[in-house]
């Protein structure tokens, strides 16, 4: 029981971290129809700069100014180079993001190295941030930082299991909520929020009244890019930060995006928890189909081309679950969770 | 009042004349792929040019997509993929006994693979177009790849499926095992697939399908079902991958996970972008590109994906139409006799351009050569000099190189500009002149 909660709660933090990409994503997407392709780049550049400064200024200031460097180079690239493609459509714009993915990646290496780098939490972000015990007697405690010895040792009678959940995940969990709140504060009780919110449906009309809707695409853009640098932050100092680690979650930003139905913020989120757990519950289930059927009395030759699909475990299946959603939901539902788009 | 022209008014001979050009270019086409090996005629030479074959085809099975369906896909290597385990699996098959079947026909195994597949995973790929288009295949892409590790019965895991070519009996004395039997092969089937590929275009799917691509509200009205085109189409290039990925098979004799990655897939939509997907004969220039650029460029420098990035963000911003639309413009000035005034210009932009590259080129280097080789010491050769990655000197000399030839690209680059603006005003009216005189 202890286990399983804090399986559900590393799920959900993975969840939060992937929408804090996913709300970029979606807010640069249905805000000027542009698939940011390199947005998993900007997370990685984002772990990169705060390993970087860490080491110059520290941890806590870094986790400030990194994301505004990321922020300030998506702006740069949307005035210099996504700007000028903006009049040929959609498909350029996409290509072009893709090939800063690619130049990113490069320069990454070019500049860092191939290997990780060793980006450790601060010392505050060490250790557990709680400790759940279950106990045959008194049920479930709960304990901040890591329970006591004592406490955790299995008394007479009474077997204690005690499991940890990292601070590093909990401090994931805290920005992502917080950043989700002020976001949604900035976009429906701003000035500028107003303003960004109207750009999305009626962008000549918005300049018909004064704005300079071209620079609050920029701006769009250079935010979306500095949440993706600041998940980045907080996903380098979690896992690893590697020139690997865009890959890894870009192509799953992508699917969180069409699952939760394209351009919609609240979908996103959605789709983003479920994604969450469908990624990390499975990996403690160490069983397989082939199991399942031989518990209802069938039995399958080890011979059989269904033998090889079926013995997979689901903790190996892990990984493809999400794109199996992905064709589940086109299928059965094209325009996504919470989407209203079709096409 | 005009009279109204009827079925009976209308000419009874109707006239076509052949288009000799057309004839020409494909004829010209076919002695290249007949002669290339004796030109040629190294080993290394005919696996490059073996390669180029097979990529051709599936650049162009591509651009069906890209090019004539507007549809961007990010995991087109699935079908090339999948087409290459079932030619290989075939091929074993075909080695065990267990199937009559002749080599030079395993690449149609490879095609049935595309297809299937192609209607399997087409089915729900297309329906949707443009950007979510794009982020599916990339889902499905993602999908494959990560089957392909959890399958090693039929992906062969780690190390690939391995088979032998040179099974069954030789016809004709054909035997597959020299390379050059296979390079025939793979030109046989070039000529075949690309002039199919051609006709595609000239067929009533392959003209909705440039509908669809333009104005899929329009395509609707007119009672067609954009979805279904689109479905076709995707299967149709899923063929054509298809018979790419088994001439593959045949040629290298293994089928490794690699080539449903997503590295493959990136590399079809790069090069097919690059040599132009706006025309039918760019994806074959970018074929050719990118059998020099895996071959040769990898081999002559470390940064070569960084080179390929940047030429590629610069070609999407500046010439979104790729090679085949810079020669197109360019003939059409030579063809109204106006490209001798330009030359000294794109001499000039040469020349400055080259500047750049070797400042921009010397500084990639040496980060490059720190980073990787620093055991090798300091110093590093680039175009027969010696650099020194740790020297003050080398540094200076390659931001001084670097920014004088940024400065006179752009000098050059503005006079270009309002030159070749001025040369197009005269086409353009040149146009008008003899419309008006017919």
């Amino acid at each position: 029981m202890d286990q399983l909660l804090i399986n559900v709660l590393n799920g959900i933090s993975a969840g939060l971290l992937l929408f804090m990409l996913s709300s970029g994503l979606t807010l640069i997407f249905s805000m000027m129809g542009v698939l940011n392709f390199a947005h998993a780049s900007f997370y990685m550049v984002g772990a990169y700069f705060a390993y970087s400064l860490t080491r110059v200024v520290g941890f806590w200031p870094a986790l400030v100014l990194a994301p505004v460097l990321v922020g300030l180079l998506g702006a740069l690239f949307e005035r210099t180079a996504l700007r000028r493609v903006h009049k040929f459509g959609h498909v350029p714009e996409l290509l072009i993001t893709f090939g800063l993915s690619f130049v990113i990646l490069e320069l990454v290496k070019l500049i860092w190295g191939l290997s990780s780098m060793p980006f450790a939490p601060p010392e505050l972000l060490q250790g557990p941030a709680f400790t759940v015990m279950q106990s045959d007697a008194h049920g479930l405690g709960l304990a901040w930082g890591a329970a006591p010895a004592d406490r955790c040792a299995s008394a007479a009678g009474a077997v204690m299991h005690c499991s940890t959940f990292p601070a590093t995940r909990f401090f994931m969990m805290v920005v992502a909520l917080v950043m989700l709140v002020s976001v949604w504060l900035m976009l429906t009780r701003t000035r500028i929020g107003l303003v960004i919110q109207a750009a999305l449906t009626h962008p000549e009309a918005v300049e018909a009244l004064g704005h300079n809707v071209p620079r609050v695409f920029m701006l769009v853009f250079g935010s979306g890019c500095a949440l993706a640098g600041l998940a980045g932050v907080i996903g380098g100092m979690t896992f690893v930060t590697e020139p690997s680690m865009a890959t890894i979650v870009g192509t799953i930003i992508f699917v969180v995006v069409v699952v939760g139905g394209m351009g919609s913020l609240a979908g996103a989120f959605v789709a983003s928890i479920l994604i969450g757990l469908l990624q990390t519950l499975p990996l403690t289930v160490d069983r397989s189909l082939l199991d399942l059927v031989q518990n209802l009395g069938w039995t399958i030759p080890p011979g059989n081309m269904l033998y090889s699909l079926m013995k997979i475990t689901l903790a190996q299946a892990a990984p493809i679950l999400p794109y199996l959603l992905l064709v589940l939901i086109l299928i059965f539902r094209p325009k996504g969770l919470l989407g209203t788009r079709e096409g | 009042m005009a009279p109204t022209r009827t079925a009976e008014s209308r000419p009874r001979y109707h006239f076509k004349p052949w288009n000799v050009g057309r004839w020409v270019l494909w004829t010209l086409f076919a002695l290249l792929l007949i002669f290339a090996p004796h030109i040629w005629s190294t080993g290394f030479a005919l696996t490059m040019l073996s390669q180029m074959g097979i990529a051709i085809i599936a650049c162009l099975a591509y651009n069906i997509l890209l090019g004539q369906g507007g549809m961007l896909s990010f995991g087109h290597a699935v079908y090339s993929g999948l087409g290459a385990f079932l030619a290989i699996h075939t091929l074993n098959m075909v080695g065990a006994g267990k199937l009559a079947l002749p080599v030079s026909l395993v690449p149609l195994a490879g095609a049935v693979g595309g297809l299937f597949f192609a209607a399997l995973l087409g089915y729900v790929t297309t329906k949707k177009a443009g950007t979510t288009f794009a982020m599916i295949t990339l889902g499905i892409g993602e999908l494959v790849w990560s089957m392909s590790l959890m399958i090693p019965e039929f992906f062969g895991g780690e190390g690939g499926i391995a088979a032998n070519r040179v099974v069954g009996q030789p016809f004709l004395g054909i035997t597959f095992g020299p390379q050059i039997h296979v390079y025939y092969l793979i030109a046989v089937y070039c000529f075949v697939c690309t002039a199919l590929m051609f006709a595609l275009t000239r067929t009533p799917l392959g003209r909705m399908l440039n509908a669809v691509r333009d104005n899929p509200e329009r395509v609707e009205f007119v009672g067609y079902d954009t979805q279904r085109v689109r479905y076709i189409a995707f299967m149709i290039s899923g063929l054509f991958s298809g018979v790419a990925g088994g001439l593959a098979a045949i040629n290298f004799e293994l089928v490794t996970a690699e080539v449903v990655g997503a590295g493959r897939s990136g590399a079809y939509l790069l090069f097919v972008f690059l040599g132009g997907a706006t025309f039918f004969f760019g994806p074959i220039i970018g074929a050719v590109l990118m059998v020099v650029a895996l071959v040769l460029l990898s081999e002559l420098t470390q940064a070569w994906l960084l080179y390929l990035g940047l030429v590629f963000v610069f070609m999407v911003m500046y010439a979104p139409g790729g090679i085949a639309s810079l020669i197109m413009m360019n003939l059409r000035v030579a063809a109204f006799g106006k490209l001798r005034p330009l030359l000294g210009s794109y001499i000039a932009l040469a020349g400055t351009a080259f500047t750049i590259l070797v400042g921009a080129g010397a500084m990639i280097e040496m980060v490059y050569h720190l980073q990787l080789n620093e055991a090798l010491g300091p110093e590093l050769r680039f175009m027969g000099a010696t650099l020194n990655a740790r020297g003050l000197d080398s540094w200076f000399g390659a931001v001084f190189v670097l920014t004088v030839g940024v400065a006179m690209f752009e000098l050059t680059r503005r006079q270009f500009a309002l030159q070749w603006g001025q040369t197009q005003e005269d086409i353009e009216r040149e146009i008008k002149r003899r419309e008006a005189a017919i």
